[in-house]
């Protein structure tokens, strides 16, 4: 039972990231039909930001506002500069790029941070709650990194739902001639929704990294699992990445917990590959019933 | 005075030339009639004038403002509302959705307060539907959206493309009817591409005929619709 408890609670916490992770890569997938795979890599970046700020003498919080402010800047600049020449072209030209754009910018920070091992700190205790006699693996870290994870998505729910500029984005991202004959501008949308994307990806960035070591390809697993739960929730929905990202983290807590830690990858890629055969388009993706 | 004036519009895709050497002036306060078959280009002149093609020479000029090399954003700013056939609505948002986003334009142009009332009033199933996803109306009620959507943004202009398409004859009179009041009250400017000749020329004022990309015939839509060769070699009744 406590084992069970442990696990769960482990899986809730890696599951928040992964969520968070998997959003950033819906917001992209919904607003411009590119997969970033550079997401990860523009993440860890960040991070480094953040850690450069940190070492310097300044707090964790000043160094997770650079690495957010960083994020937005980089996702912006990214969109301008790399994305939109190749958009409108072939499908795959915009994926290359984001793939080339990985390894430039996982060399970048090579050459600018070093590839050893550095600590990050936790904004928080690592040490897990006792609950009478029984030591829980759920710290005030995790709790930080739920809530933290909750609030931006509560606070991405009420841009795209209650806000005039949320409403102009989702029009770009749905039907991008309409929303210009409505006066929409249309490339300051995209490269808007690439700036918040970076931002949640950075934020997933910074808080896998809390209490943990980060190197240049710190991120590159958890690219791989919140591409499982993008995938899993369905690329085109934002509540699917965050019941994704929750179901991925959970599960491969029990697959650790119960069948060995080594599983986990091959776990994650059978996930994926039964979510591909048996429902393509992931488990929230509204039926196609588009055009008339 | 809000005067469209298009002179000399040409546009290709590719080798095919869609638009050849096009002039037509559509007047403040009336309706100007496009009608043709099929390829005749009538779709590509609204496109050309709302910025979505850009065309190889000739110029489309807004009370002698040159709109021509401008951006179909800044072209929508202007007042120039382009309500594009079938495909106009965003069915992934519901139908408050999309006319707010009409609205959201009015505001930007300092034309409307934004309210959506006026559209709801026009026409009750949208009132009803407003809380659905667009993509459960039917042809009509989309029709209704688009052209409720165009209006809320407080157009100078209003380009329509094929607003009779699918639709029941009644709600063709119905939508017809509206268009009319509107020009005589407000003294919006239209430009209506039609196939369907006949329902077109009884409220239009003026008719313009396309024929390959080029005009073939231009005058009062009285006079076209009388004339009976005009009738039976481009216009099909």
């Amino acid at each position: 039972m406590q084992q069970f408890l442990n696990v769960t609670l482990t899986g809730l916490g890696q599951g928040a990231i992964y969520a968070a992770f998997a959003l950033a890569l819906v917001l992209i997938w919904r607003s411009t039909r590119i997969v970033n795979f550079a997401q990860g890599a523009m993440a860890m970046f960040t991070t480094y930001l953040a850690l450069t700020v940190i070492e310097a003498g300044q707090s964790y919080w000043v160094g997770l506002i650079v690495a957010l402010a960083g994020g937005l800047l980089m996702g912006a600049v990214v969109e301008r500069l790399v994305i939109r020449p190749v958009e409108g072209g072939p499908e795959l030209n915009a994926v290359i790029v984001t793939l080339g754009l990985f390894v430039a910018i996982q060399a970048l920070a090579a050459i600018l941070f070093g590839s050893t091992f550095k600590s990050f700190p936790a904004p928080f205790d690592l040490r897990g709650f006792t609950v009478g006699e029984v030591n829980i693996a759920f710290t005030p870290n995790s709790i930080y990194v739920i809530l933290a994870v909750v609030v931006v998505m509560v606070a991405l729910v009420a841009l795209f739902r209650f806000t005039d500029l949320g409403l102009k984005m989702r029009a770009a991202a749905f039907s991008q001639e309409v929303s210009r004959l409505l006066g929409v501008r249309v490339g300051r949308m995209l490269t808007l929704g690439w700036a918040l994307a970076a931002v949640v990806g950075s934020l997933a960035g910074l808080l896998i990294a809390g209490g943990s070591l980060v190197y240049p390809a710190y991120m590159d697993g958890v690219v791989v699992f919140g591409f499982v739960a993008a995938t899993l929730g369905g690329l085109d929905s934002p509540g699917g990445a965050v019941v994704g990202g929750l179901s991925i983290g959970l599960l491969l807590s029990y697959v650790s917990g119960y069948l060995g830690s080594e599983l986990v990858a091959l776990a994650a890629l059978a996930i994926l590959v039964a979510v591909l055969l048996v429902r393509p388009q992931g488990i929230f993706a509204k039926a196609a019933a588009r055009r008339v | 005075m809000s005067t469209l004036q298009i002179s000399g519009l040409t546009a290709a895709y590719g080798p095919v030339t869609a638009l050849d050497g096009v002039d037509v002036t559509a007047a403040k306060g009336q309706i100007t009639a496009v009608l043709g078959a099929n390829g005749a280009g009538k779709t590509t002149l609204l496109r050309t004038i709302s910025g979505l093609v850009r065309p190889t020479s000739g110029t489309v000029s807004l009370d002698g403002n040159d709109l021509t090399a401008a951006p179909a954003e800044t072209i929508a700013l202007a007042g120039i509302a382009h309500v594009p056939e079938g495909r106009g609505v965003i069915t992934e948002l519901t139908v408050e959705e999309n006319l707010r986003l009409g609205a959201l334009l009015g505001s930007a142009r300092k034309r409307t307060d934004g309210s959506l009332d006026m559209v709801y009033d026009l026409f009750p199933p949208l009132a009803e539907r407003r809380k659905r996803d667009a993509h459960t109306l039917s042809g009509g009620e989309r029709q209704m959206l688009v052209i409720g959507r165009a209006l809320l943004s407080g157009p100078e202009v209003l380009l329509l493309d094929e607003p009779s398409l699918g639709l029941a004859p009644r709600i063709v009179a119905q939508i017809f009817g509206l268009l009319r009041d509107l020009v005589d009250r407000d003294g919006v400017t239209v430009l209506l591409v039609e196939q369907n000749a006949r329902s077109a020329l009884s409220i239009a004022d003026i008719g313009i005929v396309l024929n390959l990309g080029k005009v073939v015939a231009r005058d009062d839509a009285a006079v076209l619709a009388a004339d009976d060769g005009l009738r039976h070699a481009y216009l099909g009744f």
